[in-house]
């Protein structure tokens, strides 16, 4: 019986609101090696350079011993996220044309003014609730409405992404013991309906764009030549999963820690231009990636004194990093000023946040409205409910209670 | 170090990128003392990177291109004047209009300018220009503005070939005459030099390499054309001559500083030498005029003209201006530059010169997406990548850590058997010539004779050297 390494205990569910001593201990090694054959990696030098490194594949399908389960569906090629260069980079540049610099530098601050609204809208429900769920309230449905007025989804549609997404998250979590094959069936099953939602919506747009990304991934025609249909189908699931079950957890995990940490919120209330800072600190602090569990090397590595094997499960525990004293002074502490902070909370190197951009920007807009908008806060004592998963970890719910009288008129 | 560290008057020669840095690290650390800064051009310090993309494409105006201010300076500006001598043995700059500055700490950071044409009369054709300054880039910008029939640039290193992207980017029809066998050569070998000249003709770029503009002609004073000496001949209205750069040192003839047309050779501290190879306590050198030994690179005197070393050694030296000795620090940074061009973005660590193979490490000219792996006696000493910066971050940390040339396989879009080949660049071991040019930047052709200062102040004693 496996279940007291390292890595059980971080993913055990009793442990999912407050890992920090178990990174801490994982950082004593470096790099671990469990007794399941995989390595657990929890120091920023160390996960840098795996980061960086082109013999670290991101692939499932170079592991010695993969989890078949995920490439049964042959239908549906896998999404950049999952794939290595040079298939990763074109995959990747195509997805990216709609989005960011150089061909489409304004897409993201364009969408301020949108985000903004929709922000205040939501928090105009709020105004007035003695008692408020901040993520079932805000933090979901803020980043998800952006993402899908983003890509081109109807807002009806919503409740739809919701469904399959949560079935999708749920296969990710790693806790031992549970039958992974048949949740894997019913996330790939739900992957498969929310691809086919979008090469419907996809075949629609073809020649008739309208100002969405996915318009423009099916009509776009640069010197890389278009994405199949399939490859539009699974970059939009992509885009559409990864576009927002993270960001609620920024958000909420954002909230969390102000909360805790009243002087700082009151800080930012008077000097609402630390945001941008604030947001990466909490990026640093709190990541809602905790970790990347499948990536694996191409060939032998050595680092750190350890060679893991080629084709070995290699675990790159992100938050870990985070807090890893030899890189951030005082790593413990939420520092909003906090200088030099180069984190790894959207990762590093070629796979690097794709949403990094909008992530930032939707944070710092929810969290400024926020302070702005509500009057004093309470938080009820101990932990947060967590959800499940200990890679994408955030609050289910986080309940508080609105002290009398808000400061913004109806 | 005389005198009061954070205090007293400190001099900058140079009122570009490293000179700007360098004056807000001063500060930054803590001097309070006298600051003045020399510059040769009449305007603020700006940015030359924009200066051969932007500015051409006439996306930004050419005085438009400003430095971001990191902090106030407080600095007595002396603008539109050059330097025009230094008597290290009572601290004081001669400066063109008569003035003479005194200083405790002297930094020198000034830079290159572009190397002209040799024949001073086609130098002086109407449509005859070069590229380096605010003032060179607006007026490039005008010419390409009014639509000549043809450009002829001069050269393809970097700025040439960034020239030669920009008019046809512009729809110009552009001929880049080229001595070596293809673009970049100089810089990054023959591997990569073969992919730009692809990326050239394939942008239709009128490429010729191995050949040489043997004269610029003209008629009634303006530019009309080019022969070559292959026979060939250009018409064009517009000539940018893109010959590389040349070290603003002159104004150190005589000073007795170690300065030369290779720059002035210091420490890894950023102090300057005298001719004699005594590190000097008071002047200090940054940025491209600078020689300065790389522990990564053998300890060999580098220049380098790349912006990121510009702000890297100007903030060493002048941390080291305002500290004590055991608290100096040595410039150490991983050399780094990047280039676009024809869709190319071309990026570079370590010193891809200074090597004898180089390898394919990633991707292939093919895709024209690669990384490039340089190597020196079996040590990685560079890396270029071609759309594929990202990670370059991992062959900066082979290059700091010495790690063997050739890397082992296993990139993902690695090739099945990387080869190294030769690398085609000169010799490193013959960069410095031998030990009297490493250090002085001298040819060893005057019979050194030791010098007994002491004459009247302003007097350049050491043009008492013997013949």
């Amino acid at each position: 019986m496996s279940s007291d390494t390292l890595f059980d205990r971080i993913t055990a569910y009793e442990n999912r609101a407050d890992p920090y001593p178990l990174y801490a201990e994982l950082r004593e090694s470096k790099v671990a090696r469990q007794h399941d054959g995989s390595y657990l990696v929890g120091t920023y030098d160390e996960i840098t350079a795996l980061l960086h490194d082109p013999r670290v594949s991101s692939d499932p399908r170079n592991l010695t011993d993969p989890d078949e389960s995920v490439f049964r569906d042959d239908s549906l090629p896998p999404a950049f996220i999952a794939v290595d260069d040079p298939e990763h980079d074109r995959l990747r540049r195509l997805a990216m044309r709609p989005f960011g610099p150089p061909h489409t530098p304004g897409r993201i601050d364009a969408l301020r003014d949108d985000i903004t609204a929709i922000a205040r809208e939501l928090i105009t429900g709020l105004l007035g609730k003695d008692r408020i769920d901040l993520v079932e309230d805000f933090a979901y449905p803020l980043p998800v409405t952006v993402i899908c007025r983003l890509l081109g989804v109807p807002h009806d549609d919503i409740p739809r992404m919701h469904a399959w997404t949560t079935t999708i998250i749920t296969s990710l979590d790693l806790t031992p013991g549970q039958d992974r094959h048949e949740k894997r069936q019913t996330a790939l099953e739900a992957r498969r309906q929310m691809a086919g939602y979008f090469g419907e919506l996809a075949r629609n747009r073809r020649g008739r764009p309208s100002d969405d990304m996915l318009s423009a991934l099916v009509n776009d025609s640069g010197s890389d030549g278009p994405l199949t249909e399939t490859e539009v189908m699974t970059t939009a699931v992509l885009l559409l999963i990864a576009g927002h079950e993270t960001t609620v957890n920024l958000i909420t995990n954002g909230m969390l820690t102000l909360l805790r940490h009243p002087e700082e919120l009151a800080r930012l209330r008077r000097e609402p231009e630390l945001m941008p800072a604030a947001v990466e600190e909490l990026l640093r602090y709190e990541p809602p990636v905790q970790l990347l569990p499948r990536r694996t090397p191409l060939a032998d590595i050595e680092i750190a004194g350890t060679t893991i094997p080629k084709g070995a499960t290699l675990i790159l525990v992100l938050a870990s990093g985070n807090r890893d004293p030899l890189r951030f002074s005082d790593p413990d502490r939420f520092d909003p000023t906090r200088r030099d902070n180069q984190h790894l909370g959207f990762g590093s190197g070629v796979h690097n946040c794709y949403g990094a951009p909008l992530a930032r920007v939707e944070t710092q807009i929810a969290l400024t409205e926020l302070l702005s908008s509500l009057g004093p806060l309470q938080l009820d004592a101990g932990p947060p409910p967590y959800r499940r998963s200990p890679v994408l970890r955030g609050p289910r719910h986080l309940l508080v209670t609105q002290g009398p009288g808000t400061s913004s008129a109806p | 170090m005389t005198g009061e560290p954070r205090g007293g008057r400190i001099v900058v020669v140079g009122a570009s990128l490293a000179g700007l840095r360098a004056a807000e690290a001063l500060r930054a650390k803590g001097f309070a003392g006298e600051l003045t800064i020399v510059g040769d051009e009449p305007r603020p310090p700006y940015d030359r990177p924009p200066l051969s993309k932007q500015v051409l494409l006439g996306r930004v105006r050419a005085q438009d291109v400003g430095l971001p201010r990191r902090r106030a300076v407080a600095a007595r500006w002396r603008l539109g004047v050059s330097a025009t001598g230094l008597d290290p043995s009572v601290k004081r700059v001669l400066l063109a209009d008569g003035d003479r500055l005194r200083y405790d700490r002297l930094l020198i950071a000034t830079g290159t300018r572009a190397r002209p044409w040799p024949h001073p009369e086609q130098a002086a054709l109407d449509g005859v220009l070069t590229l380096r300054t605010v003032d060179d880039a607006g007026r490039l910008a005008d010419r390409l503005d009014a639509g000549p029939r043809r450009v002829l640039v001069i050269g393809a290193g970097f700025t040439g070939s960034e020239i030669a992207s920009a008019c046809r980017e512009r729809g110009l029809d552009v001929t880049v005459v080229e001595r070596g066998p293809a673009p970049l050569v100089g810089a990054l070998g023959g591997k990569l030099g073969a992919l730009a000249a692809d990326a050239q003709r394939a942008h239709g770029v009128d490429l010729r390499c191995g050949v040489t503009v043997s004269e610029l002609r003209g008629t009634d004073g303006r530019l009309t054309g080019a022969e070559l000496s292959d026979g060939g001949r250009i018409d064009a209205d517009v000539a940018v001559v893109a010959l590389g750069a040349v070290r603003n040192t002159e104004w150190l003839t005589g000073s007795g500083l170690a300065a030369g047309s290779r720059g002035v050779a210091c420490d890894a501290g950023c102090r300057a030498f005298d001719m004699y190879g005594i590190v000097t306590d008071d002047v200090f050198v940054a940025g491209d005029v600078a020689r300065f030994p790389h522990p990564l690179f053998e300890y060999q005197m580098l220049s380098l003209e790349h912006w990121g070393n510009a702000v890297a050694q100007a903030e060493v030296a002048a941390h080291n201006m305002v500290s004590a000795g055991p608290d100096r620090r040595p410039h150490l940074t991983v050399p780094a530059f990047w280039s676009s061009q024809f869709g190319l973005n071309i990026k570079s660590v370590g010193v891809p010169t200074f090597s004898d193979q180089v390898m394919i490490a990633q991707g292939s000219p093919q895709e024209g997406r690669l990384v490039a792996v340089y190597g020196y006696r079996g040590r990685v000493t560079a890396a270029v990548s071609v759309n594929r910066a990202k990670w370059l971050e991992h062959y900066r940390h082979l290059i700091e850590s010495g790690a063997p040339f050739p890397p082992g396989p296993g990139a993902a879009d690695g090739p099945p058997a990387p080869v190294p080949v030769p690398s085609d660049v000169p010799d490193p071991a013959a960069l410095s010539h031998g030990p009297t040019v490493a250090l002085t930047g001298h040819l060893p052709d005057r019979r050194l004779a030791v010098v007994h200062r002491g004459g009247p102040a302003d007097q350049h004693s050491h043009d008492q050297e013997q013949p």
